[in-house]
């Protein structure tokens, strides 16, 4: 048989048109001959591919036609994991917008190094020791050559004082009291006298909460101070009260007067008077007193946002504090005085008898 | 995924029956139901929308040709296979591009496909191979080919379309065709 007959007889078997009677000859010519089996499976395998084929490509072009309908470009908006915005700027932009924060957290704390608010301390308090190093930066030069004079003159320090405010004596045999902020971090602490002598002195105690220090003359040119001309109030002053402050804002003893107006010191601080007074740094740790030249605070410091705002620490916590001093840290008896000696003077007289008990405390450190 | 809620999913015997039955408007719906997850897949996973395309028809034809066979087994959901198949389609393509291929970002649940996309794929290649073929094969023997092997037609039909004068004269033709067909196609 030829091969091309052989091949319209497996189509014709394949497609189901032979007669009953040809396809059982040919099935029995299949079981006889496995060379005619083998090519009947070839052949079917063949035009089956071209089938295939045909369904392939038909299933393709319904495919595609379905394709056209979807809207791929806003599936492909909806469907890509868009990440947020925020994420976006911060994968687009990361390192400059690094750079840029670094830079301001650099700016931040440069600044806040610089006008001092790095420290807990509220910038519309002020407290007033005054910054000498820096007022007299630019006097160094020629204050040095004054300096020798001046040194010969009075004891004390070659050095600048660092730092200055003022302290007032609650004891006649040399115990002195000032704010703690003014004597805090420096190495050594003098006096100065209205007649400009200076004495060294001890930091004895310290009350940091109330903002108080005590030091003591051990200076042995320093002498007797004499009965101390005013005493200290228990009571609580009332609002609306006269009152003046001395101290050493510059270099020379300055009286400023003014009123209480409140009750309660910054932010509602109930240890201090709130005062309308003019004072400035270097009255830190001066007596605060009434008419009668009782000693009913301290000045401490004043407000920046308003003008002529002071505080002061009330006397009695002054008083709570001296019974607090350890009697260790004594080395001479420290009995406050209880008689009033300018009671009934006029205030320049009380200031007359005043200023000897007044001193500029000086701090100094390395 | 919830703005592809306007799209009806038909539900997976919906298909198969409409499979089996040469449905346009279930092949449609089914098309239209998984197309977007598997464009998700894609796009999000180095590739564009053209190659989600390629891939999404290749697993649906894959999906049709195993419901035409019988074999599909309602033991997975459609999505899933779908899903699976086309993942592992993605991460052959990929490799041969030389793109990442390490790992992919996956979006749905997905099943071990491998050997059944080695199997479509050795079938594929030959359908392409015979599609190479009969566009080599030139006419009338195209045309003599598909009209006989693909759309079933006698050759009487055959014999008036080409004007042969007598049937035997069209089957000898069909023959060298044939002979040339198989030629070609294992030339390649």
């Amino acid at each position: 048989m030829r091969d091309n007959q052989l091949l319209e007889m497996i189509d014709r078997y394949l497609a189901g048109e032979m007669t009953p009677q040809e396809r059982e000859e040919f099935e029995l010519l299949r079981q006889k001959d496995n060379a005619v089996s083998a090519k009947v499976e070839e052949h079917k395998n063949f035009t089956s591919l071209i089938k295939q084929y045909n369904e392939r490509v038909n299933l393709e072009t319904r495919l595609n036609a379905i394709h056209q309908e979807v809207d791929v470009h806003t599936l492909k908006d909806d469907l890509m994991a868009h990440p947020s915005w925020i994420v976006q700027m911060w994968r687009n932009h990361h390192s400059k917008i690094s750079v840029a924060a670094s830079v301001a957290i650099l700016a931040v704390l440069l600044t806040l190094f610089i006008t001092g608010d790095l420290s807990n301390k509220d910038p519309r308090f002020q407290q007033l020791k005054a910054d000498v190093e820096r007022v007299k930066s630019q006097q160094d030069r020629l204050g040095k050559q004054q300096q020798n004079i001046i040194n010969t003159v009075k004891s004390g320090p070659s050095a600048n004082a660092k730092f200055r405010g003022t302290g007032f004596a609650i004891s006649s045999n040399g115990y002195i009291v000032t704010n703690f902020h003014v004597v805090n971090g420096g190495d050594s602490v003098y006096v100065q006298n209205d007649a400009g002598e200076s004495f060294h002195t001890k930091v004895i105690y310290t009350d940091p909460a109330n903002d108080l220090a005590f030091l003591q003359i051990i200076d042995t040119a320093f002498k007797n101070l004499g009965p101390i001309p005013y005493t200290f109030k228990k009571a609580k002053s009332d609002l609306g009260e006269e009152v003046y402050t001395i101290g050493y804002p510059g270099n020379d003893i300055k009286i400023a007067p003014g009123a209480l107006t409140g009750a309660t010191g910054f932010k509602g601080d109930t240890t201090e008077y709130e005062l309308y007074i003019p004072v400035n740094p270097g009255n830190s740790g001066g007596p605060l007193l009434d008419n009668k030249g009782n000693i009913i605070g301290i000045i401490n410091g004043k407000q920046t946002e308003a003008m002529g705002v002071g505080f002061a620490v009330k006397s009695n916590y002054l008083l709570k504090s001296i019974s607090n001093i350890p009697a260790d840290s004594l080395t001479k008896t420290l009995s406050l005085n209880t008689k009033n000696t300018m009671a009934s003077l006029s205030r320049p007289q009380q200031i007359k008898k005043l200023r000897n008990y007044v001193f500029m405390v000086k701090v100094y450190n390395q | 995924m919830n703005n592809q809620l306007n799209v009806e999913i038909p539900s997976d015997s919906e298909v198969i029956i409409g499979i089996l039955n040469n449905s346009d408007s279930v092949l449609k719906k089914l098309y239209l139901a998984y197309f977007p997850m598997v464009l998700q897949l894609i796009i999000n996973n180095n590739g564009d929308e053209d190659e989600a395309k390629d891939i999404y028809q290749e697993a649906i034809i894959v999906l049709y040709n195993k419901i035409k066979r019988g074999d599909f087994e309602l033991s997975s959901k459609l999505k899933t296979y779908i899903y699976s198949v086309c993942r592992r389609l993605w991460l052959k393509r990929l490799k041969q591009l030389n793109r990442n291929a390490g790992n992919i970002k996956d979006f749905e649940e997905y099943l071990p496909v491998e050997e059944e996309v080695e199997r479509h794929e050795e079938r594929d290649m030959q359908i392409n191979k015979m599609g190479e073929a009969l566009k080599l094969l030139g006419e009338p023997c195209k045309t003599i080919m598909e009209d006989f092997y693909m759309h079933n037609r006698s050759m009487q039909d055959i014999c008036e379309r080409f004007g042969y004068t007598n049937a035997d004269n069209a089957k000898t033709q069909k023959y060298k065709c044939l002979q040339r067909l198989k030629k070609l196609f294992f030339q390649q």
